[in-house]
């Protein structure tokens, strides 16, 4: 009954249910808006992970402080309200000051700007300033996020 | 001087206004007037920054030193001069503006509209709180009487400030209409606690034509039995969920609104844009909207044979009375009444994240598109709601239940057919 290989393969199964990882996802700080995270939630649950929610109009400090409190494998920054460009560069700036979290995946997602679909060359600023991802608002977006998802696991826990 | 409240109730068609706000105060002047210039009868809007909305009052300073775009207009960060230019010559008898904002924390706000001769302003302590971020929501109720208190005084110089509830408008689409009906009407108590006597109640369009034209009677017939000794009116708001892409889509759903409004005697609308689902609107693109809206609501009313006798007692209004009793229910205090409702969960937004909510209720559509409880959680519906009981919502359904009214319009938009065909379908 308790032969080594059973047990392991018990194991890959708990694993293959459940990721053991936790993700943050957040809005910004200035952006009210919540659908975009209620989805966010429930899509990362369903591939296994455990959520954690910051919600919409999240003070800086409190997504950094959550961030070294729970250590998460990902931290989905997601925002619709047109301030994305403006408020991602400050709050990855502020993450990745701490040495902490400098090496902690983040993505940002979403209506990044005012005026539609941003500049390739300000998606290259984000990524420069320490974002892992970026993903503008488009029908490409799920599918790359989710593309993004699938090869998380192994490269945050390896 | 005529009010924002007299001057909709007394224009004798349906008032549209535009949703505007830019932080350049040029633009913001071209945008003003050009709403005033459009065919209907329209108010103007300024609406805020989202800086200004959360109090980042540092950020939308640093943003006009630097020149960079807001998504409004920084009414605390500009100069008094620079708001009295923008206005100037354009907020009169025949055009009032009405400042928009969206903030739990809203003082500096009311004080910065009041000083620029302003007077007519919307929000409320819960509708301003509970979708929009992490302010307690008893810090929000303690901000919005101050608020109250501080607006009301303009009546002591004789001006009439007007106060909209944006309670009807909740996380913009999946709470039932009863519950919206319910939050606008307490929104309105509040206001009128802190003696406000011009008072709009907002209701926004949601995903059956049916349902949201109970939900107006059930408000209209809440504030007649509620709301004695004041000018109050009702402001239908255009879908605000994920908009239809298709120019004919967005034109249809917008013409609904209109409809919405001209059957039920509704005042006042505010409008959306073919552009609402890509970007914030050019000046232009309001400004048809406008005129489509005014135009469609001028056409049914002059068509409007429709019986709606059965909307005046219907479910939805069982529902929305028995929310607001309950709140009331709480203690004469209608503030601690609204604190206490979210404590207990008789008031619950489904899918709302802030940490005062209780976060039980679940919604869905059904084959006719009505928004219908999945779960009241402790909601007190008992004997009026069969609700489904609980059930996991997931990703793909909430997805297909926020993008139903795109889905629904662009589709219609390969097949056009004016708005009120449908009602008249519905035996409305």
């Amino acid at each position: 009954m308790n032969s080594p290989v059973e047990t392991n393969a018990l194991d890959r199964r708990d694993t293959a249910a459940k990721r053991d990882a936790t993700v943050i996802v957040s809005g910004v700080s200035s952006d009210s808006h919540t659908w975009n995270l209620v989805f966010l939630q429930l899509l990362l649950e369903e591939l296994g992970y455990e959520v954690v929610n910051l919600g919409s109009c999240v003070p800086e400090e409190l997504t950094v402080a959550e961030c070294i409190t729970r250590r998460p494998a990902l931290l989905v920054v997601s925002s619709v309200n047109g301030h994305g460009y403006q408020d991602g560069m400050r709050l990855i700036s502020r993450l990745r000051e701490r040495g902490a979290l400098s090496d902690m995946p983040v993505v940002i997602g979403g209506k990044l700007g005012i005026s539609g679909a941003q500049s390739s060359d300000q998606l290259a600023v984000l990524i420069e300033a320490g974002f892992d991802a970026v993903f503008d608002d488009g029908a490409e977006g799920i599918a790359s996020f989710q593309r993004l998802l699938d090869s998380l696991p192994q490269r945050v826990l390896a | 001087m005529t009010g924002f409240g007299e001057f909709v109730r007394d224009a004798g068609e349906l008032v549209v206004q535009p949703r505007m706000g830019m932080s350049e105060p040029d633009r913001m002047r071209a945008g003003l007037l050009a709403t005033k210039a459009a065919a209907g009868t329209t108010v103007g809007t300024i609406t805020l920054d989202s800086y200004t909305r959360v109090g980042d009052l540092d950020s939308a300073e640093l943003a006009l030193m630097e020149d960079v775009p807001l998504n409004g207009y920084p009414i605390v960060s500009h100069e008094l001069a620079t708001t009295r230019q923008v206005l100037d010559g354009i907020q009169s008898e025949d055009f009032p503006i009405q400042v928009r904002h969206g903030s739990a924390a809203p003082q500096d706000i009311f004080v910065a509209l009041m000083t620029a001769g302003l007077d007519a302003t919307e929000g409320g302590p819960v509708s301003y709180c509970l979708p929009y971020g992490r302010i307690p929501i008893a810090e929000s109720l303690r901000n919005w009487s101050r608020s109250c208190e501080l607006f009301a005084r303009l009546r002591d110089i004789g001006r009439k400030p007007h106060l909209e509830t944006f309670g009807g408008c909740m996380l913009g689409q999946l709470c039932p209409p009863s519950q919206l009906v319910a939050i606008s009407v307490l929104e309105a108590l509040f206001f009128y606690q802190y003696g406000l006597r011009s008072i709009s109640v907002s209701y926004a369009q949601q995903t059956n034509l049916r349902q949201d034209i109970e939900a107006v009677y059930a408000l209209r017939r809440l504030c007649d039995e509620l709301l004695p000794d004041t000018d109050w009116h009702v402001v239908i708001y255009a879908y605000m969920g994920v908009y239809p892409t298709s120019p004919e889509g967005a034109y249809q759903l917008l013409g609904q609104a209109a409809t919405l409004a001209a059957t039920t005697g509704s005042e006042r609308l505010i409008v959306k844009t073919v552009a609402e689902s890509v970007r914030i609107p050019t000046i232009a693109e309001n400004v048809s909207a406008l005129e489509y809206a005014a135009a469609t609501a001028a056409r049914v009313r002059r068509d409007r044979k429709a019986d709606l006798t059965g909307a005046v007692n219907s479910q939805t209004y069982a529902e929305a009375e028995a929310l607001v009793s309950a709140v009331l229910n709480l203690g004469t205090d209608i503030g601690q009444g609204l604190a206490l409702a979210f404590q207990h969960g008789y008031l619950d937004i489904p899918y709302c994240l802030h940490p005062d909510n209780n976060g039980r209720t679940r919604t869905y559509l059904d084959a006719a598109g009505r928004l219908c409880w999945a779960d009241t959680g402790k909601l007190p519906l008992t004997g009026l709601v069969a609700a489904r009981g609980a059930r996991t919502v997931t990703s793909s359904e909430l997805l297909e239940s926020l993008s139903y009214v795109r889905r629904k319009f662009d589709s219609q938009a390969i097949t056009p057919s004016p708005a009120h065909a449908e009602l008249e379908a519905r035996g409305a």
